[in-house]
């Protein structure tokens, strides 16, 4: 455990997202089996078992230190878990001569221990630890353990031991268990790929690049086929049938989390037995009297921690079909994509189910005509749902499905372009009755693995939104500057803000060299990764367009 | 015997009224008796002061020869008669030349820890135990979170890092005095055999360390212009320097302090350190304890650090201890900003 604790430490310290994978792999690379797996399990947060509360620590600490001193010490540190660590009377480190436990006995005495021998135990391995073993120990079974490494990085760092892409493990986690002995000898070349034998697997969604419109003069409108962007969140749902015969219905998010507690009424209608076995990629909506509502209902259904019959009954979701990724145990996506539609149209036909529908497509012969529909979704076929429509999508129709975000297949092509998802990166306090909260936010978008600053909005959200991003703000931060707060971020972990605005201009005072007209927070995106804000380069372009002006004329909606 | 008797406080710092001496002084005093060359105990300006030669010749390096009007060397263990007092300087194991001083009259005896180790240091002399009646020392790590583990250990962990990285240059922060020579020793005993290249404020009292007899290898200052060229090197520098300019010219660098009080985390992100080393040149909870009981003195005095936690742990021993609470006396923080200038 002491090996996982450096590492712990070292990434934590370390602030380059390619230095903490180097620091990762080195790891895995080093640390033989079961340790290395279970050192995945716990920065996936695969591992479970009954968190001790930090009454039990206290108790421990109390029985073997004075209480003064004890006192004296955790004002000093600040942090129980550390003072606990650095204050608890082992024998030193170079007289010991037990071995400390390892990790793996750590998962499996954790499993096996009940509220009554954990105390002992416990014990015994702060005893045998050192100091930086004994600080990771007591994290994480307080459950306190903030790792700074995302599940995607760990994931990322274990397919670099081998030649394989972070993709390519993401497809078959979930069906895998720690300390994933099968994969790791997978990723080494020792064995073959552990079947995904999760019943139904999460498969990496593709997604769409920002279309510059320029770019439009290159593209041949007669390649493409469109669809309406729609305001919901990317679902993919997913039926299996488990070996024993009992049927698996997931519903992931678009980074591969089972959100499927939170949607029991698209749970349900997974269970309906012309599903079959398939992979749906499509969109979460809210639908009422068959009217598609705007995002800001949608999130009265998101905000909820615990769901009710009466708050399902009130906002139910509804699933729109993109694409069918998987039926009946055969994977579609290396079909071009209107074979897949093909597919998916018969699939949705079958089901015939009043929550599942298909996403229709949009007609057009030339890209004024795709822009015209774009302008004006209620008059080119989206009648009363318009207002739930971000702008349209544009598809190759050769596309195979690539998992991330290949070049040159799919497109978003946004109604409002002064439109972009950033990165909270510092906030300030506010004026006036707001002077108690953070309030005024700086964000960023990405300059490769770097976030630039582009901005800074003080409106936009409502009382409710600005007490949850004031909490969020006190929670993620990483330094202090004066009255100034720097987040937490990097391209594992952040809060993405979409920022609306009235216009761009060129600045040489800002290091990004672009500054924005009247900044606002059109939403905050809790689900979206920080990974996938947006790039500079979608906001040169925006510079760039010399189509600019024209497409400025409808001012985006308030949300909320 | 009462220990006010031997020694008393006064704003210059503690007296020895029968001697007619300051230890320590943070004013100019007509004599002086100096523990150890750290910018924060020994000052210039003092008339006659007493000191170690290593001590002494640290002193004419920072401040120039004419730092005292008179200066008069002490080796380790050698008696001096000051005014019916006996007067001896012995081995604090805390920087080279460092010495606890010890006043003994008829009536009793005083040690003056100044500052102190018992860890691992091979570019000093270990530290000695002086049986006593009265023991003063210092607290800088007086709680009980602050125990050191092996300075080795975290030499070994910066290598490890340097394995890993090689494609940057480690920067590690260090005080100019003791800690940065005791850092590129253990080095060298770890097998670490590339040149060890140093700040220009680092060059004195270095080079002073190799005269004296510390074998540290090959030591390179480091010009501005080849920063760039430092990739998989280690560098050593004042501390003040790691988040300065300076430092960016090196290749992706990994900032590194080599400190006690990178033992807690909070401090180590303070200071932006990406590698903090938790190597220390003064006593831990553990050692201070330890120490007090080994001199076997009954009352204690604790001069500077976090005076109220060991007062306490004396006190719960029937020890009568003090704290006094003495300014003027930083931690190893202000001796780095003091060594800055140094260049
Ligand atoms: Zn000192
Ligand atoms: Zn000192």
């Amino acid at each position: 455990m002491n090996a996982f604790a450096q590492l712990l430490d070292a990434l934590a310290y370390e602030p380059s997202r390619n230095n903490k994978l180097r620091l990762l792999k080195d790891y895995f690379s080093r640390m033989p089996d079961p340790e290395r797996g279970y050192g995945l399990a716990a920065m996936t947060g695969a591992l479970s078992f009954t968190h001790a509360k930090p009454a039990v620590i206290r108790a421990l600490i109390a029985e073997r230190t004075d209480p003064v001193l004890f006192e004296m010490s955790y004002d000093y540190v600040g942090d129980l878990s550390e003072t606990v660590a650095l204050m608890w009377p082992a024998p030193r480190q170079e007289r010991r001569n037990v071995a400390a436990p390892t990790l793996s006995e750590v998962v499996h005495g954790l499993h096996e221990a009940d509220k009554h021998s954990l105390p002992a135990l416990l014990a015994s391995w702060l005893d045998d630890l050192d100091e930086t073993g004994r600080w990771a120990l007591l994290k994480l079974i307080t459950g306190g353990l903030r790792i700074g490494v995302s599940a995607r990085l760990a994931k990322t760092a274990v397919a670099g031991l081998g030649a394989l892409a972070p993709n390519e493990i993401e497809e078959v986690w979930h069906g895998l268990i720690p300390p994933y002995l099968d994969l790791f000898a997978w990723v080494e070349g020792r064995e073959a790929k552990p079947m995904a034998r999760h019943p139904a697997p999460f498969r990496t969604p593709m997604l769409a690049h920002a279309l510059v419109e320029t770019e439009c003069a290159r593209l041949d409108p007669a390649e493409f086929v469109a669809e309406w962007k729609w305001d919901g969140i990317r679902v993919q749902a997913v039926t299996g049938t488990s070996a024993e015969g009992a049927r698996v219905l997931r519903l992931y998010s678009r980074t591969g989390e089972d959100i499927s507690a939170s949607f029991p009424d698209l749970v349900a209608m997974l269970a309906d037995e012309h599903f079959g076995d398939v992979a749906v990629d499509g969109e979460l909506l809210i639908l009422r009297e068959g009217r598609v509502e705007p995002f800001s209902v949608l999130q009265q259904r998101l905000n909820r921690k615990t769901v009710s019959a009466k708050h399902v009954a009130q906002f139910p979701a509804h699933m729109r079909a993109y694409d069918l990724l998987s039926e009946n145990g055969e994977d579609l996506r290396a079909l071009p994509f209107v074979q897949r539609r093909e597919r998916l149209e018969a699939f949705v036909a079958r089901v015939a189910h009043p929550k599942l529908d298909l996403s229709q497509r949009v007609s057009f012969t030339t890209w004024e005509d795709l822009a015209a529909a774009r302008r004006d979704p209620a008059c080119a076929g989206a009648g009363v749902d318009a207002e739930a429509i971000e702008g349209v999508m544009m598809k190759r129709a050769d596309s195979i499905y690539v998992p991330g975000r290949p070049k040159g297949l799919w497109y978003k092509w946004k109604r409002d372009p002064f439109n972009i998802d950033a990165v909270l990166m510092y906030a300030q306090r506010g004026h006036g009755k707001r002077s108690s909260f953070y309030s005024d936010y700086t964000f960023g978008v990405w300059r490769g693995e770097e976030l630039v600053p582009v901005g800074k909005a003080y409106f936009g959200f409502t009382d409710e939104e600005l007490k949850k991003l004031d909490k969020y703000v006190r929670n993620h931060t990483r330094n202090r500057f004066g009255p100034v707060r720097e987040l937490d971020f990097s391209r594992e972990q952040g809060l993405v803000l979409e920022v609306a605005f009235e216009g761009l201009n060129r600045s040489t005072r800002h290091k990004s060299g672009v500054a924005m007209r009247f900044p606002r927070v059109a939403r905050i995106r809790w689900d979206k990764p920080a990974r996938d804000a947006d790039q500079l380069a979608t906001l040169e372009a925006l510079l760039d367009a010399p189509s600019r002006t024209a497409t400025k004329a409808q001012p985006l909606p308030e949300k909320m | 015997m009462a220990l006010s008797d031997l020694l008393t406080l006064t704003p210059a710092g503690l007296y020895c009224p029968q001697a007619d001496v300051y230890i320590d002084p943070v004013r100019s005093v007509p004599r002086a008796l100096i523990t150890h060359g750290h910018s924060d105990h020994a000052r210039a300006g003092h008339g006659a002061v007493l000191a170690t030669p290593e001590t002494l010749a640290i002193m004419a390096l920072r401040y120039g020869e004419a730092f005292c009007d008179a200066r008069q060397p002490v080796a380790y263990g050698e008696v001096v008669g000051l005014s019916g007092l006996e007067v001896s300087f012995h081995p604090a194991g805390h920087v080279l030349g460092s010495a606890q001083i010890r006043l003994r009259g008829p009536y009793g005896c005083v040690v003056i820890s100044g500052d102190y180790k018992r860890a691992y240091d091979p570019t000093c002399a270990p530290f000695e135990v002086l049986r006593c009646d009265a023991f003063v020392t210092e607290a800088t790590f007086g709680l009980p979170v602050f125990r050191h583990p092996d300075a080795r250990g975290e030499v070994a962990r910066l290598i490890a890092s340097c394995r890993l990285f090689p494609e940057r240059a480690h920067l590690v922060g260090a005080y100019a005095l003791g800690k940065a020579q005791r850092v590129m020793k253990l080095l060298r005993e770890a097998g670490w055999d590339r040149p060890i290249w140093i700040h220009g404020a680092l060059e004195k009292i270095t080079h002073f360390y190799q005269q004296q007899g510390t074998d540290l290898g090959a030591i390179e200052k480091v010009t501005a212009a080849e920063r760039a060229e430092r990739a998989g090197d280690i560098i050593i520098c004042p501390p003040g320097q790691l988040n300065d300019l300076w430092s960016r010219k090196f290749p992706d660098p990994v900032t590194a302090f080599a400190s006690g009080w990178m033992r807690v985390r909070a401090r180590a992100r303070q200071r932006g350190v990406e590698l903090p080393l938790v190597i220390s040149d003064h006593v831990d909870w553990d050692d201070l304890c330890a120490t007090i009981v080994e001199t076997g003195a009954s009352e204690i005095w604790v001069t500077h650090g976090a005076e109220d936690a060991i007062v306490h742990w004396c006190r719960a021993r029937g020890l009568d201890a003090q704290p006094l609470h003495m300014i003027g006396y930083g931690d190893d923080e202000s001796e780095a900003a003091a060594e800055v200038t140094d260049a």
